[in-house]
């Protein structure tokens, strides 16, 4: 067991650090939650200014610990997050990579990582959330196309996006598992209608995606036709495995201002709350030990197991009562939506929810780590 | 072209390969899997029964895992020992803490090259560790630590007797640190527990794993142990203080928590002295008073944040 940087790792992070001290003061300041062509140019702009760098594609062709540093120094550095490129980046690009033909990946990968295409995820629908297997959106082949028909929701992203990574129906005959197929559709074909939904934060995060007869060339089907769910389950794993762990890195440097902030206002004075900001360290640490623990196990560019979901369930929460801790420093001030915080605290809500429920996360340990069998 | 220079730098790391290195090493593995044979030979279940029913250390016992090196395992070869690390010692106090193994081991580990004979095996140390307790007094050969004034008291564990110190000093992390991982075996063992019995007992037809209140219970059990045991390797690597004291937090929980969800899942089974599942929450509680409780890890933790040291 060894944690301490090799000599080329140690040199990767001193670069890198300095390369960032360099780069994040020129860059452009953060738009506002609700200026999406702003938000998307921004996203964007730092992901191109990564490929002139050479560090574009630190998620996809790195060994893990390098990814880790990546992530490490990224964020303890401030520098922006993935946004928009969430999708793309951190899942369909790299099941792409995994499951696509080579001219796939040399059609979707590059604008991906030049910062150019911007990817949105269309798995959920109004009748399939936890149950996404249920899905019914519709595909039927005609000629080279396939002719997709339905809806999905909560679509991240979805205003923005260049494509979308669906699930349609290939074959409603089959078993709900059997008859899925994934697809990558572009957000302007015809027949394609975004409407924004608002979230609780206020802004429109998520929209829903109406699909009427939009016609998706069989040449941008991954994986073959009726085994979208194998897929599926790469993609996740993806999402659920390793898409979240830098954040763990920004948890903890929140955690330091809430202690600097309750020094301030005096709230550092009761020991219910230092103890608690002690406990949620510890939790943090603990779940960086955890990913790198998780990262040593899977090999660079590897499948992440489902042990991802340990992680992302304990993160979850972990998250949550991070900002709930925060509202307890705060205050009063803790219904100020001025105050920094506030919307963290609220976009947390979603955490427990999105990518997978934290009921269905219970599920998949129990059932494919422990062994349990299904329910009835 | 110098703006490059990163990539080229993952690509030469991604290269490498294998390049797996917070997991353990083929001689970590061989180790743990040595102590965890010895104890099922030594002390399995029968062992920990028979135990209960005649309390006291046994000596022959002590001297085989003295033999084992359990004791001599971080003193250097040249002073008769086996000049292994904390991780190594980390390992084989996780098997010690899974078989619920009796006996001031810590006190013991931590008095080898110091105490005659405890390095052997030979001889038994208790220690007041720090906080208001102290293990094992009238066992041990030798007590380290103001023990003049110690009042016994009737332990909540059948296999730790206890006396009430007075508190002193500050806790060696060292010791808190195997003590920690003490708590991760037992924790790991509630969860092997919990599983099978949610997989074997049969209600309404089925068994009783297949209720996701059930489930839900195990896969919380797993999570805690997971994300203690990547916190107490994690610790006994960097040997740093806050990651010691972030340890003790998350071990502490998975095994007291781990043993209470692994009652209820046991039923009325859970509730008696037959089954096994009171040995592992009453050890586990023993554990989590050791120098002092956790409080003093919480505070050091916060305190940390406000240094803004370690990130
Ligand atoms: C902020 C946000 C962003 C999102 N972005 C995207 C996106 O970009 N693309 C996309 O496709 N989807 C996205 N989602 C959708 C997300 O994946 C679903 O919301 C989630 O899977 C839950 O589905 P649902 O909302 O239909 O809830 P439901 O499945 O209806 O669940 C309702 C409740 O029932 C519980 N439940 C359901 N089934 C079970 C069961 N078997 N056992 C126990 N409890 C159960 C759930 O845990 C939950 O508490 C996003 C969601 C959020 C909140």
């Amino acid at each position: 067991m060894d944690l301490a940087d090799t000599p080329e790792d140690a040199e990767f992070r001193a670069r890198l650090r300095e390369w960032l001290g360099k780069v994040l003061p020129t860059l452009p300041p953060k738009p506002s939650p609700d200026d999406w062509p702003g938000r998307r140019a921004h996203d964007l702009g730092w992901q191109r200014t990564l490929y002139d760098a050479g560090y574009a594609d630190v998620h996809w062709a790195a060994a893990p610990t390098v990814r880790l540093i990546f992530l490490e120094e990224t964020e303890r550095a401030g520098a922006p997050y993935v946004g928009a490129n969430f999708v793309g980046l951190l899942h369909a690009g790299p099941t792409i990579a995994a499951e696509g033909s080579a001219g796939q990946r040399a059609r979707w990968l590059p604008p991906i990582l030049r910062g150019e295409e911007v990817w949105c995820q269309g798995f959920s629908e109004p009748d399939a959330g936890s149950d996404l297997a249920s899905l019914r959106t519709r595909a039927w082949r005609d000629g080279d196309d396939y002719v997709v028909s339905g809806s999905k929701i909560w679509t991240s992203h979805a205003e923005v996006a260049d494509w979308c990574e669906l699930l349609v129906r290939t074959d409603p005959t089959a078993a709900k598992h059997r008859g899925i197929t994934w697809l990558a559709m572009r957000m302007d074909a015809p027949g394609v209608t975004v409407r924004p939904l608002r979230t609780l934060a206020g802004s429109a995060e998520f929209a829903e995606v109406f699909l009427d007869e939009v016609r998706v060339p069989v040449a941008h089907r991954v994986g073959d036709e009726n085994d979208g769910w194998r897929v599926t389950m790469v993609t996740l794993s993806f999402e659920r495995g390793t898409a979240f762990v830098g954040e763990v890195v920004a948890c903890r440097r929140v955690l330091g201002e809430l202690a600097r902030e309750a020094r301030r206002n005096g709230r550092w004075d009761d020991p219910a709350l230092r103890r608690r900001l002690g406990l949620l360290d510890a939790e943090f640490r603990a779940l960086w030990r955890l990913t790198q623990w998780n990262v040593s196990e899977a090999s660079a560019g590897g499948v992440p197991g489902v042990g991802g979901s340990v992680f992302k369930l304990r993160y979850s929460h972990a998250r949550q009562e991070l900002y709930d801790t925060a509202a307890d420093v705060l205050g009063d001030e803790a219904l100020d939506l001025d105050r920094p915080w506030v919307l963290d605290r609220l976009s947390s809500l979603s955490y427990t929810i999105a990518a997978g429920t934290s009921q269905i996360q219970r599920n998949i340990v129990a059932e494919r780590i422990l062994g349990l069998p299904k329910g009835r | 072209m110098t703006g490059h220079v990163g990539g080229r730098a993952v690509r030469a790391a991604g290269e490498r390969g294998g390049d797996v290195r917070f997991q353990l090493t083929d001689d970590q593995r061989a180790l743990r899997s040595g102590v965890r044979e010895l104890l099922a030979r030594r002390f399995g279940r029968e062992a920990l029964r028979a135990a209960v029913e005649r309390p006291g250390l046994d000596r022959a016992l002590w001297r085989e895992l003295g033999t084992a090196g359990f004791f001599a395992l971080r003193l250097p070869e040249t002073a008769g020992g086996v000049g292994l690390g904390l991780p190594e010692a980390v390992l084989m106090f996780e098997e010690a803490g899974r078989a619920l193994l009796p006996g001031p081991l810590v006190a013991t580990h931590l008095a080898a090259g110091n105490v005659p004979g405890a390095a052997e095996g030979e001889t038994v140390v208790a220690a007041a560790d720090g906080g208001g307790l102290l293990e094992w007094r009238a066992a041990a050969d030798v007590v380290l630590g103001d023990a003049v004034d110690a009042v016994p008291l009737r332990s909540v564990d059948p296999l730790t007797p206890l006396h009430r110190v007075p508190a002193s000093d500050t806790p060696d992390p060292v010791a808190v640190l195997l003590t920690a991982a003490e708590q991760l075996g037992t924790a790991t063992r509630a969860c092997e527990l919990a599983v099978q019995h949610a997989r074997t007992r049969q209600q309404f037809g089925q068994p009783i794993g297949a209720f996701q209140a059930v489930k839900h219970l195990c896969a919380e059990l797993l999570a805690r142990v997971e994300v203690a045991r990547a916190a107490v390797y994690a610790a006994a690597v960097t040997a740093d203080p806050a990651d010691i004291a972030a340890a003790r937090l998350l071990a502490d929980d998975a095994a007291v928590r781990g043993a209470r969800d692994c009652l209820q899942v046991h039923g009325g089974m859970g509730f008696t002295w037959e089954a096994d599942v009171h040995l592992l929450l009453k050890r586990a509680w023993v554990r989590a008073r050791r120098a002092g409780g956790g409080a003093e890890s919480e505070e050091l933790l916060a305190r940390e944040l406000l240094s803004g040291a370690g990130r």
